[in-house]
């Protein structure tokens, strides 16, 4: 019978556990949703930009803010020396103006040339105190704001968020969880049974699979009802990488579980090795933005190169073939891993 | 085949500085059929012992024969043929009873059914609850029950009741009773001698990673000499220096010994030893202040033969 066989009863049991822990379900489904609904209001696309400014008190400050109205975004306010040093700090205002007086007639910026926000308000206040001075525009471009699905953050984000989930469930629910049976010398009470190791392994793997479809299903189902993203590849194409990513993951988990019998270790472990790849891997904004020399690194950690597919196949409709590279740096994570935790590995 | 566990010369030295010389040069026959107890103190070596015998770690050096097999050639068959409790396992809290029996049973070619391992350790009426809700001792014969549901010949009961209040003690010691009927052999390791004489036909006591002694209760506290413990004190400073080599000169007495607050003397007759030793009260000028007699346990027999106490060792 199906049910008396190890396997299976490992299977339930693992999923049994998982149900009735409300706050790992949380983890698992609640939280990503959490991600992209906080994230996705955050960074929603029809906000104007307002570019903060302070002008500096003096005979012209006055006629220097009229010039910057806020119909065309400025929120300009006139404060002294001391208070606009204390605002431009603070980052509430992204330059100070200082107006023009008798003897010097243009105005001084003050600003830090590394906030891409001062940059930008740096050009839109220069660019509104010529129009101020009297300067006639000879080329007006027609503007066309774009928020059609599949270039705003949230369509970005959403693939990012499952391969996030996917990596922390992976090290979490493979790595911290074969560590707490060995703690409680659960490990070792099974390795004195007949119970064969690949049903073992195999239980934790299918309960992960399991997890990591319903979670495609929930992140995917969310972005095309809230904000109407709808994937361009194929589903079944998608599911794969989720597998794929799933079996990588699940391997790295279970190599940084071989050995340890303490919680907290493979907790430590866990983030010195997600929290690089949440950074690097392109979950919240892209990892093109690091220095060239970095990439190659970048592009081998297991997390871009998921993120990175998954972003293909959701956004451009990239089919499984088109991914080669990608799919191979996730299959060599995993099979390194899984042969090395395999020879690693300790029961008690 | 008599012998369910042969060991010769069986070694375990733990690597590190200095090695940690677990087991040194143990010897074991357990005969098939028979509740068999290692008793020892803590860091006896005892537990290393017993998990070399269930496959869990292997010898530094010396022969394991388990029913007849090697855990190198046979280790599959032996697994299915034995049953293990181990120390304090924690089972997965939020599984029930019955579910935690089930995935047990499933490892088993020849598996019992889970109602019968719930009788057997009178654990029926919690098969719904999950493992977090257990008592102790309820934990505890959940673990004998996951250790009956491959139909063992041979257990293996690592410090069953450590930890357990009395009642559950007793309760677990009802079990492991019913558990011999059947020509089932059952090893137990323990430091408390009263469930060695109480659960064992036969007991090694072991320390420092030996045998010291082996036998049924009965033999072993036999060769004492005397079934019978006089345990006194003196009133005051009394009974210093000499005083032991003196009172093991009363009549009846085969051993004395001083103990933190008096003194304990083997004897074999208490009513012949008492009045010689209110006779040399008086001869002395001094009284007692205590006095007791009870029969001599397995603890008398560990004390004489490594001046420690079972608990203190």
């Amino acid at each position: 019978m199906l049910d008396r066989h190890p396997f299976f009863q490992l299977f339930a049991a693992r999923l049994r556990e998982l149900a009735r822990e409300p706050g790992v379900l949380f983890w698992i489904f609640g939280f990503p949703l959490m991600l992209a609904i906080g994230l996705g209001f955050a960074f929603r696309g029809e906000q104007a930009v307002i570019v903060d400014v302070a002008v500096l008190d003096g005979p012209r400050a006055a006629e220097c803010a009229a010039a910057l109205p806020a119909d065309l975004g400025f929120r300009a306010s006139v404060l002294d020396a001391e208070h606009a040093a204390r605002a431009l700090r603070l980052g509430k205002v992204a330059l100070v103006v200082v107006p023009g007086d008798a003897a010097e007639a243009s105005p001084e910026f003050r600003f830090d040339p590394a906030r891409p926000e001062s940059r930008l308000a740096r050009a839109l206040v220069h660019d509104a105190l010529e129009r101020a001075a009297g300067r006639v525009d000879r080329v007006t471009p027609r503007a066309a704001p774009v928020t059609e699905p599949g270039s705003r953050y949230i369509d970005f984000l959403i693939p990012g968020l499952l391969g996030m989930n996917i990596m922390s469930g992976g090290m979490w629910g493979i790595g911290y969880a074969i560590v707490d049976m060995r703690s409680k010398k659960l490990l070792k009470r099974l390795a004195a049974t007949p119970m064969k190791r690949v049903h073992f392994l195999a239980a934790f793997l299918a309960t992960r699979l399991v997890l990591v479809l319903v979670e495609m299903v929930l992140l995917l189902l969310f972005g095309w009802l809230v904000y109407d993203l709808e994937p361009r590849g194929s589903l079944a194409g998608i599911a794969g990488l989720c597998v794929l990513g799933a079996c990588a993951f699940a391997s790295l988990g279970l190599l940084t579980a071989t050995r340890t019998a303490k919680t907290e270790v493979v907790g430590g472990l866990i983030n010195l090795v997600m929290l690089p790849m949440f950074v690097v891997s392109g979950v919240f904004f892209s990892s093109d933005r690091f220095p060239e020399f970095v990439q190659p690194i970048v592009r081998a950690l297991p997390l871009t190169a998921l993120n990175d597919a998954l972003r293909a196949a959701v956004l451009e409709g990239a089919s499984l073939s088109e991914q080669g590279p990608r799919l191979l740096v996730l299959a060599a994570w995993g099979v390194v891993s899984f042969v090395l935790a395999l020879r690693l590995f300790r029961w008690s | 085949m008599s012998s369910a566990i042969r060991c010769r010369g069986l070694v375990k030295t733990f690597p590190g500085k200095p090695p940690v010389e677990a087991v040194r040069g143990l010897e074991l026959d357990v005969r098939v059929g028979e509740c068999f107890g290692l008793l020892g103190p803590n860091g006896a070596g005892k537990t290393t012992t017993i998990e070399i015998l269930e496959g869990l770690s292997a010898p530094t050096a010396g022969e394991v024969e388990v029913l007849g097999r090697t855990w190198r050639a046979h280790a599959d068959e032996l697994r299915e043929r034995i049953g293990v409790t181990l120390q304090d396992t924690r089972f997965t809290d939020k599984l029930t009873v019955e579910e935690t029996l089930r995935l047990f049973g499933s490892f088993y070619a020849r598996g019992r059914s889970v109602e019968q391992a719930l009788a057997e350790v009178e654990l029926g009426e919690k098969r719904k609850s999950w493992v977090v809700n257990l008592s102790g001792g309820q934990r505890q014969r959940l673990a004998v029950a996951c250790a009956l549901v491959g139909e063992p010949e041979l257990l293996f009961l690592d410090e069953p009741t450590t930890g357990l209040d009395p009642q559950s003690r007793r309760q677990l010691w009802d079990v492991v009773r019913k558990l011999k009927h059947g020509g089932r052999t059952v090893l137990l390791t323990t430091h408390y001698m009263d469930e060695a004489e109480k659960l064992c036909e036969r007991v090694a006591i072991v320390d420092h990673g030996r045998v010291i002694a082996l036998g049924s209760p009965a033999e072993l506290i036999r060769s004492l000499g005397g079934d019978h413990v006089v345990e006194f004190s003196f009133e005051g400073p009394g009974g210093a220096g000499g005083a032991e080599t003196e009172l093991a000169r009363l009549a009846g007495v085969r051993a004395a010994r001083a103990e933190a607050d008096g003194f304990a003397l083997t004897v074999g007759e208490p009513h012949v030893t008492i009045p010689a030793l209110l006779a040399h009260a008086e001869a002395t000028g001094s009284a007692l202040a205590r006095l007791a007699t009870r029969q001599a346990s397995l603890e008398d027999v560990f004390v004489t033969l490594t001046g420690r106490h079972l608990r203190d060792a």
